[in-house]
């Protein structure tokens, strides 16, 4: 897919405080660019639906810049943006039929009857959702009501499309098919969407780029590729997806790998961060990249280490290891034809290479 | 997996059904049990003075147990087309019925139904049967007309044969200021007279204006209670509620002393310049408005607010995101989504506006009376217990008929009272 690389949307360091003291999002930077689904991902209280409101033009920035297509949009009233806003539990109006849930927004912008008509069941075609039309929204399930929410924010045309936690009151599995739909949606309309979530999954699946919050900053700003597999800090590589972390010390450092001392023994890997040796560093693994070695291994690294608990997963199996002075290191192993057995106790030797951990900066102590 | 024959899969069925009905109908009783003393209470002390109160609304009185055969002759003489004074045997009949009330003292109970009828019926059936002979001089009807001419007018019989089947359709006419002619045919009461409909209108006129006006004030209110902090809105609501604290007729006092030539409010008008004579403000409609208003105020905010309470903001903000500016996104979806408040408010402060009695009477003048004014009026003073019962059937009926209307418009589901 191609982004233009101009920016649509941009955040000139904005701030929010509710109370004077805290603030909820601080010296914010951010560019959006035109087609492009950008997700907002973090903990609650990270400051990313804060964002999202003062973008849709119902909070206002303490101090700081919002642009939209070039122009500042502060002193705009949310209803002259021309964002379309699909909420958290969806907020359809409940004594409006589909269709006119559909037609709302076209109805408040006067136009003609039969177009609009012939508009918002084009829009409720969208979400395959025709036979639908004259139900009251009390009468459709979760996923259904998603849908209606998502055509009454497309259905004008809008600019920006923002989403804030829009799948988070359906069960797992429809969770995921509404994701594809929206998804795919994106794709075709190629309108631009921000969308907020603190489901890591749904931020990976979904987004051109992902944006991680936490503490009113953004950690990260990357592709969910990289935000995956090179995350720049502790806390990025904790939130997103499982990750086994191991303190230790820079010991040598060269051209983006580096040595670090842990108390299992040395650790080659990537480096991310401070370049002083001696600093303090977090190494950052992944369970699915740790694999089970005998001694034969070609593996850069390899430890020894002891199985605390085996829990079956159908298709894969994970090993709670000791290993290095940690206790909870998480291991994946696939559940494989002629796999070995794993039993409680035993000792053996785990393997990964360079490329498969990242020496981060370790967080301050406290 | 067994494949069962159809009878056994309709034997299963049954079987499946009785103990579901087994289980149930514990529940069942159990709930029956909790609600029971609320369902004597109210049986007892409001659905059985309900029914004694639509009874006594058509039920006419005691002639026929005084004057049994009378009563008799009078029903078949009422069927007559041509209305005559009746013929001999009638006035016999009531001679000897006439001598035995009197003399086993039922003769005032008589007289007093009869009253209602005509006025003077009560002196004219006394001074008769004081003065009636044992035996007749001549005819009955002679005698009866040489003690007094008025038992040779129609229009006496006419009344007392109204009086004399069980039931009767006198009381509700009343109430509508329509009476039963001489013929019985109906016809309207003489203006003079016709003190009922014109009450009745009153009420409601009252009634209404003050729905409206705590309508007015309290849907603001209710709004931005809804809007604030839980915590802050239920510090007001308690403001909002203070009025409970203290007893009605307290309340109405102190509206009194308020609203007086010399109270304080007129004064602080006149203080402030903006008029030169004192408002009058008591004895009058205004008056009765503006206390009944006060009193009211907190049954419309409560349905309103609790209401409002439910609406979620973010339904306020999609619609605004969805191109609506404040004003059409209030019209379009706040304010039908708070209609079902606004009924059950309307209702409610309607309906016990309409039974209002001490404020009109405090505050009220003589042409600011309520219907329950005339009711207690009938009740106490004239002992007409049968009018009073029709005008609180006619009540009744006004306040189930306006219930239908509302929620044939609103729907009952479209109600919520808290």
């Amino acid at each position: 897919m191609t982004v233009p690389n101009d920016a649509f949307v941009t955040f000139e360091k904005v701030r929010k405080t509710y109370d004077g003291r805290t603030l909820v999002v601080s010296d914010l930077d951010l560019e959006i660019r035109k087609g492009e689904f950008l997700t907002m991902l973090g903990p609650s209280g990270s400051g990313k639906t804060t964002c999202l409101m003062m973008l849709a033009g119902f909070e206002h920035p303490t101090s700081g810049r919002i642009t939209l297509g070039g122009r500042s949009i502060d002193g705009v009233p949310p209803h002259k943006r021309d964002i379309g806003v699909v909420f958290q539990n969806y907020a359809l109006f409940p004594h409006m039929s589909v269709l006119e849930n559909i037609a709302f927004p076209l109805s408040v912008r006067k136009v003609s009857k039969a177009e609009m008509e012939q508009r918002a069941r084009a829009a409720l075609g969208m979400v395959h959702l025709q036979h639908l039309a004259d139900r009251k929204p009390g009468q459709l399930s979760g996923g259904q009501q998603q849908r209606v929410a998502l055509a009454r924010a497309l259905v004008f045309e809008p600019v920006l499309i923002l989403m804030d936690e829009p799948l988070g009151a359906l069960d797992k599995q429809l969770r995921e098919a509404m994701q594809y739909e929206i998804k795919h949606l994106h794709e075709r309309l190629g309108v631009t969407i921000v969308y907020v979530t603190h489901d890591q999954g749904e931020a990976l699946t979904m987004s051109d780029r992902v944006a991680v919050f936490n503490e009113g900053k953004i950690q990260q700003l990357s592709t969910p590729k990289e935000l995956y597999e090179r995350p720049q800090n502790a806390f990025v590589a904790s939130f997103i997806g499982e990750n086994n972390a191991v303190l230790g010390t820079l010991k040598s450092a060269s051209d983006g790998t580096c040595e670090v001392e842990t108390p299992g023994g040395t650790l080659r890997c990537g480096l991310i961060g401070e370049h002083t040796l001696g600093t303090r560093k977090l190494v950052s693994l992944r369970p699915e990249r740790v694999r089970i070695v005998d001694d034969t291994s070609a593996c850069t690294n390899v430890m020894p280490a002891r199985i605390e608990e085996v829990i079956y997963h159908g298709d894969h199996l994970r090993l709670r290891l000791s290993t290095m002075s940690v206790s909870d290191f998480i291991a994946k192993v696939p559940n494989a034809e002629g796999g070995r057995d794993f039993v409680a106790g035993q000792e053996l030797k785990i393997g990964f290479n360079t490329t498969d951990c990242l020496a981060l900066d370790a967080p301050a102590r406290n | 997996m067994e494949t069962m024959t159809a009878d056994e899969a309709r034997a299963e069925a049954r079987t499946l059904r009785a103990s579901l009905r087994r289980a149930e109908r514990r529940r069942t009783l159990r709930g029956l049990g909790l609600a029971l003393p609320l369902i004597l209470f109210t049986l007892v002390f409001f659905v059985l003075p309900i029914a004694g109160m639509l009874v006594k609304a058509v039920q006419n009185g005691p002639m026929p147990d005084i004057l049994p055969q009378t009563s008799a002759l009078l029903q078949q003489w009422r069927a007559s087309e041509e209305r005559a004074v009746p013929d001999e045997a009638v006035f016999a009949a009531f001679a000897g019925e006439l001598r035995a009330a009197s003399q086993n003292r039922t003769l005032p109970e008589l007289a007093t139904r009869l009253n209602f009828e005509n006025a003077g019926y009560r002196s004219l059936l006394m001074s008769t049967a004081r003065r009636l002979p044992e035996a007749p001089a001549g005819t009955w009807r002679d005698t009866f007309t040489g003690l007094n001419p008025q038992w040779g007018e129609v229009s006496i019989w006419a009344a007392l044969g109204r009086a004399s089947p069980r039931l009767t359709d006198g009381y509700v006419l009343a109430a509508l200021d329509h009476r039963r002619d001489d013929n019985d045919h109906i016809q309207p009461t003489d203006p003079s007279r016709a003190v009922y409909v014109a009450s009745l209108t009153r009420t409601l006129e009252i009634s209404a204006t003050v729905t409206l006006l705590c309508l007015v004030l309290a849907y603001p209110l209710a709004y931005r209670l809804a809007t604030l902090p839980e915590s802050t809105a239920n510090l007001l609501m308690i403001l909002v509620l203070l009025p409970f604290w203290t007893s009605l007729l307290v309340r109405t006092a102190s509206w009194l002393v308020i609203l007086q030539r010399e109270g304080p409010l007129n004064e602080a008008l006149q203080w402030l310049g903006l008029i030169d004579q004192p408002l009058q403000l008591v004895f009058n409609r205004p008056g009765v408005v503006i206390a009944m208003t006060h009193v009211l105020l907190p049954f419309m905010v409560l349905p309103i607010y609790s209401v409002m309470r439910g609406i979620p903001p973010n339904y306020m903000r999609a619609a605004t995101s969805l191109g609506a500016p404040f004003l059409t996104a209030f019209r379009r979806v706040y304010f039908p989504l708070s209609l079902p408040g606004v009924t059950a408010g309307c209702l409610l402060v309607f309906i016990l506006a309409i039974g209002y009695y001490i404020t009109p009477l405090l505050i009220g003048g003589a042409n600011d009376q309520m219907v329950s004014a005339l009711i207690a009026f009938l009740t106490l003073q004239t002992l007409n217990w049968g009018l009073a019962a029709a005008l609180g059937t006619v009540l009744l009926v006004i306040t189930i008929a306006l219930y239908f209307v509302y929620t044939r418009v609103v729907g009952t589901d479209g109600m919520k009272l808290g």
